[in-house]
């Protein structure tokens, strides 16, 4: 009560902006005090590199962790993630269970992936016991689809070998780090053209995990029909989805923007494949990204004056099988339709209403469980806190939108929600 | 009526021609070698490329159909010059008979208030055993035994998504035997070898409607397949048997006049108006097997949507649902009814397009396969196009449209249908009203 939330912001959108200032909030520059801070990739590190010295007081919150590209940077994902199966399969978990092939039955949601050049050596292996299939080549730290390239022959890449002669120091920097995973050619069709899957998911805190999922996410359709033909793989307009890069494209319409609600996609898979495949398909959507989470938590500074709206890139293959391709630390706020712009706005206002209660000035002691009127379009998507208790407290069961954790089953009157038939 | 329809299809007719004249485009031409070639490898991807259309203009929108419906008369019916409250304030000037509220309930008596209903009682708040669950066993049941007439009654409340594909084939008495496909295929040459005029019309009509649809654009490529297999199917024909409406003629360059050289233009005798192909595209939601799909569609059309662009005195008939929505309007919602049409937003001018697309791109597609699930149930369109939905609608946003002082506000009050929940919409309307 004692003022108005000061807010600062890097990012010139108008979806943030009117939400700020339709709470009353009042905005000010990074140099004086402020309460609230949105702020680009490039700020945060910033804030929170070594040399910067900056403390944020109990009064003010930012919309990133520390060191969230320990889940969004694509190669340093893969990392984590491989490394918390092994944990898993370490500790005898059921969750890391294999198949007779040594393919995890579980978690197995992320295309086979190698670093370059760091793991050329090892990709070059694996290549040459396939070599009729085709990988895709991505830069570790670029976004929006850029100097992303298909490649089906190791010539295609030599200068990521260690042994090449053009290496040098700058090719083994991180600037041009690039991963290499196995290019999912056997994607979902629908009208023939692939899609993917963008989700909203925002996280409150690490440890406990508590994270939430936005009801609203939408497929993003390629302007072009789908072809594995090896004559179209220097194609983007064919295999990639980033809107940045199919607005270029000859038969992009500004009105739908190529995009569909999510609802669309189940009315459609749940009408031409039958209710149980479809949620089955939404139970491991859900799966793998609280798995993703799981596997970076223990590696999260969990500072307690963050939280984040990540944006989750997910691809259905032609057998209802979910793959995370990545996680984005600042999902775009540019708005390509109209529809657009009110989904966007919505998030923001949503992700408002959770990360500053009541839109009052503040304070990052609080415990972070928002009552369940604030959340709008979010849906809990795991409480770690709450699934640890259930055991004793039978009464969360009943409330619709809770999850249950690994161990919980459909709760009888908690209507249509999907979240909890865990494995 | 037939005589309004007759010098109606003349109109288009003439319309046409003049347009082929214009352009100096054949109404038909067979195609070149090298273009079959290159049709074909398109087949599957006909929205990318597309000719150039600017030049094309559809035949006919719905706007100027309405305006033919407006003026009809019944020479024969004297109606007095005194008004009295029974007079009929709305457009539509014929006097045919149409059913009233207490009629409407008793033909409609499954969607009362004490019968469960999808659309209404599958909401999340409501718990599954209630309702869904028994009615999704049942219709499993339905379709384990292949009851035609059984699924015509199980849909009147509603199909769960997971079984409308097969239901709606049941009702249709659609089995795609190897004959069916054979016969999309043997279509389909059609399509490769001859170009027809008609096809530019289908195509300009996909780009204007579906392809900037939220909804339907993923689906563009199989609305060509459909409609363009569809124009030149013959088999068509057969349902001028029971419309009012006759088959447009051409006749063979040179021979105009004689009978013999007459053939029918299109070859299934219907010339696509603007908004045709939104009929299609709902479908795409259900089958994505192109032979099947078209099937279907050309089920529905020969049974239900030609009804909505002819001029007939069907109860199911355009004319008809005019005149039920008008009247159900204007008897149990007269203020509205009259403040309407004093700021010149007469009710029938906002709600006649949503009727002939029956509702398709006006309603969220999962709630327009509701509605369309009503439609084959009571093998009637009084439920949607037109009819009842519409003065719900009406009734819904009645608050709003009694503050409106022009026809561009009334129209923008009821722009956007795609948040309605038609069957609780239907309910309160039809049975929680006081009559």
């Amino acid at each position: 009560m004692a003022g108005k939330v000061k807010w600062v912001t890097d990012i010139e959108k108008s979806v943030l902006i009117n939400n700020f200032e339709k709470r009353g909030w009042v905005q000010v520059t990074d140099s004086e005090d402020w309460n609230f801070y949105w702020m680009s990739v490039q700020t945060i590190r910033n804030v929170f590199s070594v040399e910067a010295g900056y403390r944020l007081s109990d009064d003010q919150i930012v919309n990133h962790f520390p060191n969230h590209y320990e889940l969004t940077r694509k190669d340093l994902m893969v990392k984590n993630i491989k490394r918390y199966r092994k944990e898993l399969e370490k500790e005898g978990s059921p969750l890391a269970e294999k198949d007779e092939n040594g393919k995890y039955l579980y978690l197995d949601f992320v295309p086979v992936t190698y670093m370059l050049p760091a793991d050329y050596n090892l990709f070059v292996e694996e290549f040459r016991k396939s070599p009729s299939s085709t990988w895709i080549m991505k830069p570790c730290g670029k976004a929006q689809g850029k100097g992303i390239f298909l490649i089906n022959k190791l010539s295609q890449i030599k200068k990521w070998s260690r042994d090449s002669k053009t290496s040098s120091f700058v090719s083994q920097s991180t600037k041009e780090a690039y991963v290499i995973s196995l290019y999912i050619n056997n994607p979902l069709l629908i009208g023939g053209r692939k899609f993917d899957l963008r989700l909203y998911v925002l996280v409150s805190t690490y440890r406990p995990l508590r994270c939430y999922m936005y009801k609203l996410g939408f497929c993003r359709f390629c302007t072009v029909k789908y072809t594995p033909s090896t004559s179209e793989l220097d194609n983007m307009f064919v295999h990639l989805t980033n809107v940045a890069i199919q607005k270029h494209g000859e038969d992009y319409n500004h009105i739908h923007g190529g995009k569909w609600t999510v609802n669309n996609l189940r009315l459609y898979l749940e009408s031409t494949r039958g209710k149980e495949v479809t949620g089955k398909l939404f139970d491991e959507i859900h799966w793998i990204i609280v798995q993703s989470l799981k596997a970076v938590a223990p590696v999260m500074n969990n500072d307690k004056h963050c939280f984040e709206c990540y944006g989750y890139d997910i691809i259905i293959d032609d057998k209802l099988k979910p793959w995370l391709i990545e996680v984005n630390a600042s999902p775009s706020l540019t708005s390509s339709t109209a529809n657009d712009r009110i989904l966007k706005y919505n998030l923001i206002n949503d992700t408002l209403n959770i990360a500053v209660p009541n839109g009052e000035i503040p304070d990052c002691k609080w415990n972070k469980s928002p009552p369940k009127e604030v959340l709008g379009n979010y849906e809990i998507l795991y409480d770690e806190e709450l699934a640890q208790g259930d055991g004793a407290d039978r009464e969360l069961r009943s409330r619709p939108g809770q999850s249950l954790g690994p161990k919980g089953g459909r709760s009888r009157d908690s209507g249509r929600t999907v979240l909890t038939t865990w494995k | 009526m037939r005589k309004a329809q007759g010098s109606w299809e003349k109109r288009i007719l003439k319309s046409l021609n003049s347009m082929c004249t214009e352009l100096s485009i054949p109404l038909a031409r067979k195609r070149p070698v090298g273009e079959q070639k290159e049709l074909l490898n398109k087949w599957n991807e006909m929205g990318t490329d597309e000719p150039d259309l600017s030049l094309f203009r559809p035949v006919y929108a719905p706007k100027d159909f309405l305006e033919v419906l407006i003026n009809l008369r019944n020479p024969n019916y004297e109606n007095g010059d005194s008004l009295s409250f029974r007079t009929h304030l709305g457009l539509i000037q014929v006097p045919l008979k149409v059913k009233d509220i207490p009629e409407l309930k008793e033909f409609f008596v499954e969607l009362g208030l004490t019968t469960g209903q999808l659309g209404i009682d599958d909401s999340t708040q409501v718990p599954p055993e209630l309702f869904e669950n028994e009615h999704v066993r049942i219709g499993q049941k339905v379709l384990a035994e292949q009851d035609s007439a059984a699924a015509q009654q199980y849909v009147r409340q509603g199909s769960p998504t997971a079984l409308r594909a097969e239901l709606w084939a049941l009702i249709l008495n659609i089995s795609s035997q190897p004959e069916d496909i054979l016969y999309y295929e043997q279509l389909k040459t059609n399509v490769i070898q001859h170009d027809l005029l008609v096809d530019s019309l289908i195509y300009k009509d996909v780009k204007l409607t579906a392809s900037n649809d939220d909804y339907y654009f993923v689906f563009e490529d199989y609305l060509y397949q459909v409609l363009l297999c569809f124009s030149r199917d013959t088999s068509v024909l057969g349902h001028f048997a029971y419309n009012s409406a006759s088959p447009p003629k051409s006749y063979i360059r040179g021979k105009l006049g004689l009978e013999e050289y007459a053939v029918f233009y299109p070859p299934n005798g219907v010339i696509p108006f603007h908004g045709f192909s939104m009929y299609v595209a709902p479908l795409c939601f259900l089958y994505h097997e192109p032979s099947k799909l078209y099937q279907i569609f050309r089920e529905m059309y020969v049974r239900f949507f030609f009804r909505l662009h002819s001029i007939s005195s069907h109860p199911s008939g355009i004319v008809s649902l005019c005149l039920l929505f008008e009247t159900l309007l204007q008897t149990y919602l007269p203020q509205l009814f009259y403040h309407l049409r004093e700021i010149g937003a007469q009710p029938l001018r906002i709600s006649f397009k949503w009727m002939v697309r029956a509702f398709s791109g006006y309603l969220a597609t999962d709630q327009l396969l509701l509605l369309w699930d009503r439609i084959l149930g009571y093998n009637s369109l009084e439920i949607l196009a037109g009819k009842i939905l519409a003065a719900a609608v009406f009734a819904f946003r009645a608050v709003n449209l009694m503050e409106v002082t022009s026809l561009a506000a009334a129209e923008a009050v009821l722009a956007d249908l795609s948040t309605l929940k038609v069957m609780p919409l239907l309910q309160i309307f039809l049975f929680a009203t006081v009559t």
